[in-house]
């Protein structure tokens, strides 16, 4: 029964139906949130960029983070694919390579939780290209 | 379980549906269903998104990707291109007339940005047919606190956010509703007025179609705080979209609970229905709506009493307009001192506007009151089509004036637009260029009114009509000066012998075009000239011998049989024959005919 027998329940409701507006919520102030861009075109979705965007969102809900999850075209990075930009709100955006779905997570703790970019996977931190890796 | 992480929003309002925006709906559905993403990538038709200049709009979010001009035959490339390979398709993007470049999403868009969405918050965003949508964006929440609130505070705050109605008149909201409470009766009615009926205005129709819970909502704590449990709609049938998303908010808020017997609980019983209006521009009027909703001709009656004293059925009956109700959840939830932040010092929050007319971007905008008529025209219309210059707009539609240059940085709020010689009326803007003749402007706005007026009383229904007759002789070339005098007396006498508004108004497009026209009357009537070359009777077409190459091309293409001539030597028109049609001067390659 969908009736609302009270405002708790109306409450309750409400949050619980929250969620499934998140992302379109989010949609409206990105630049307040983690953005991640997931890079696909041919050589990104061949790399399994698809499932590590699902990683995304999978990780991001199952830690209660909110963030804007979009996809973008090829990232010019094809030799590192499946690649990913993540920009925390007023920061440059950082590069990220070779993205797959196991280590989703660990970039969601240390860079999306704890500001803190994962070195190792870092392909360029500036939209310039200025190179950290090497 | 299905997780989306992209929506694919819609616009499914009136005017984008005319150009096939269902077919496009259920092509992208399929093509999201074909691409195997049906449980990732969403599908949703929405209200209007405003942009009506460029729909049907077809807007990705969250990457905010605004396509325009959209065609069913695109859907499987958007699908294709955009949400699985991740590429924007450019050529559906939205181009900025400023840079000539493509804009990657709405957030960049000159006309959103200076707008602020109160009334329209949903429109364009939720599903209007799924309350759960409603809900998740704290529907229904502004009727929970209401209900643990007293009525007498709950109008006190209302009062304290300075809202007034958006119907036209301006009345103060939380007044009307302490009257409708104060008078004692057993029965009271809440009535929403969306008959809508001033050319070009479509503000309410797309907050009903957009975000139609808002009013079934907002009706509820109107009826809570008056002390009413009845509530009455009163729509044109020939707005059926409109009228299906109100059928279907309020069959399904009486599923939810938030209709019907003992809302959440609380004791506090309230329903709606639905009065379909045949589409009288006075039926608008209140006292004629609810002469019509209870089956009487409608016509108006002379007010005092008012409706909240003595309205439907003789009940006390509170009548807001559509974007008044839109405003109240948004208010209760966020408190009077917000919205009494928003806008001038006696015009409160938004206002929203149906931009039309020859402005780049015609569409459906909301602003701060206060917002100055050149921010609208310029940034968020995108400033006069073809390159033409602006002449003048006029608002409060056939009861509303116009406003010119001069008037362009004045803040638009209810006492700026009533000092300018016009009214904020219910939000129809309709803009004007160089070419408009604003004689003619006037003669189009009475003839609405004419036709539209009850019939009544005497100075409406005839005095107007000879406002008209002298209108219709200076377009025709017969007018004389003193004809310029008698539409100031007879406009005079109107203004102040009529029953209703719309009687009383009527004159007004005619006295304001004469006050900032005035050279253009004068032209009509005594060098029997139209300046802006659009009444016929007064402009001739000519052939400039000098320029004139005798190719004879006017001659064939002209349906009149209006010229003649011999070829290599000037040709020339017969005046007597010329019907006025303009093809020759368009088809001249030499550019030798004009007009005078
Ligand atoms: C000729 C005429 C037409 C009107 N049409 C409308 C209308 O279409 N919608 C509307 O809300 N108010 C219309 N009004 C104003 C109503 O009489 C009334 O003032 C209004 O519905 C009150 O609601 P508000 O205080 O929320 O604006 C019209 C008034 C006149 C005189
Ligand atoms: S003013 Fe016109 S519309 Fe109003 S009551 Fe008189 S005749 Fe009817
Ligand atoms: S305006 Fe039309 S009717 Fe008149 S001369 Fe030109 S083509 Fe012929």
């Amino acid at each position: 029964m969908t009736k609302v027998k009270s405002i708790e329940e109306l409450t309750a409701m409400r949050e619980r139906l929250r969620a499934g507006m998140a992302v379109r919520e989010n949609g409206n102030h990105p630049e307040e949130l983690p953005q991640v861009r997931v890079g696909m075109g041919e050589c990104g979705v061949a790399a399994g960029a698809k499932d590590t965007m699902r990683e995304f969102f999978a990780k991001l809900a199952e830690r209660g983070v909110s963030g804007v999850v979009t996809q973008t075209g090829c990232m010019g990075h094809c030799d590192a694919e499946p690649t990913v930009e993540v920009e925390m709100p007023g920061c440059e955006p950082v590069m990220y390579g070779n993205v797959t779905p196991d280590v989703v997570d660990e970039i969601i703790d240390s860079h999306i939780c704890h500001g803190e970019p994962v070195r190792r996977l870092v392909l360029t931190e500036s939209v310039v290209g200025r190179n950290i890796k090497s | 379980m299905a997780h989306y992480h992209t929506y694919i929003l819609t616009c499914g309002g009136t005017g984008c549906r005319a150009s096939h925006s269902p077919q496009i709906v259920a092509a992208l559905q399929q093509a999201v269903d074909d691409a195997g993403l049906s449980d990732e990538v969403k599908v949703i038709r929405t209200g209007c998104f405003g942009f009506c200049e460029q729909g049907p709009i077809v807007k990705v979010v969250p990457d905010n990707t605004f396509y325009v001009s959209v065609k069913p035959e695109d859907a499987s490339e958007i699908v294709r291109e955009h949400i699985v390979m991740g590429r924007k398709v450019e050529r559906l993007l939205y181009i900025s007339p400023e840079t000539g470049k493509h804009v990657p999403d709405s957030r960049h868009m000159e006309f959103y940005k200076p707008q602020m969405r109160i009334a329209l918050r949903n429109c364009g965003f939720i599903d209007p047919e799924n309350i759960e949508e409603y809900i998740a964006r704290d529907g229904y929440a502004a009727l929970g606190k209401v209900l643990r609130m007293k009525p007498e505070d709950v109008i006190r705050e209302i009062m304290a956010s300075g809202l007034r109605g958006r119907g036209g008149g301006g009345f103060p909201t939380g007044l009307k509703w302490k009257i409708t409470r104060e008078v004692q009766a057993d029965c009271k009615y809440v009535v929403c007025n969306a008959d809508e009926g001033d050319p070009g205005a479509f503000m309410d129709r797309s907050i009903l179609e957009g975000d139609p819970h808002s009013i079934v909502e907002a009706m509820a704590i109107n009826g809570y705080c008056t002390g009413a449990s009845k509530g009455l709609v009163y729509i044109r049938a020939e707005y059926p979209l409109a009228v299906h998303r109100l059928q279907v908010a309020i069959a399904q808020a009486r599923e939810y609970g938030m209709l019907g017997d003992d809302i959440m609980g609380t004791g506090f019983s309230f329903d709606i229905e639905i009065r379909y209006g045949a589409g009288a521009f006075v039926c608008g009027e209140e006292t004629a709506l609810i002469h019509s909703m209870e089956g009487r001709r409608g016509e108006p009656t002379v007010k005092p009493p008012y409706p909240s004293e003595c309205g439907y059925k003789g009940a006390p009956t509170n009548v807001n307009n559509v974007e008044t109700f839109a405003n109240i959840p948004p208010i209760i939830l966020r408190g009077a001192e917000w919205f009494a932040s928003i806008g001038t010092e006696k015009s409160k929050g938004t206002k929203v506007f149906a931009l039309a007319g020859k402005v780049n971007n015609v569409g459906l905008i909301e602003v701060p009151m206060g917002t100055t008529l050149r921010e609208v025209i310029f940034d968020i219309g995108g400033g006069i089509k073809n390159g033409k210059r602006f002449k003048a707009v006029q608002t409060g539609g056939p009861s509303g004036g116009c406003l010119t240059e001069k008037h362009l940085d004045t803040p638009i709020d209810y006492d700026n637009l009533l000092a300018s010689g016009s009214m904020m009326g219910s939000g129809g803007m309709i803009v004007m260029d160089e070419d408009d003749c604003m004689v003619s402007v006037a003669k189009f706005y009475l003839e609405f009114t004419v036709e539209e007026s009850c019939g009544k009383c005497t100075p409406c229904r005839i005095g107007n009509r000879r406002l008209l007759e002298i209108l219709e002789r200076i377009t025709a070339g017969h007018g004389t000066e003193d004809d310029l005098k008698e539409l100031k007396n007879l406009a005079a006498v109107i203004k102040d012998t009529s029953l209703c508004a719309l009687g009383q108004t009527a004159p007004n497009p005619v006295l304001s075009t004469m006050e900032n026209f005035w050279d253009e009357y004068v032209a009509h009537v005594r060098d029997k000239s139209c300046p802006a070359h659009r009444c016929r009777d007064l402009m001739s077409y000519y052939i400039d011998p000098k320029i004139c190459k005798g190719c004879s091309l006017c001659s064939r293409v002209c349906p009149a049989n209006a010229i003649s001539g011999v070829l290599k030597q000037p040709y020339s028109i017969d005046q007597t024959a010329c019907i006025k049609c303009g093809t020759c001067m368009d088809k001249c390659k030499f550019g030798a005919i004009g007009v005078r």
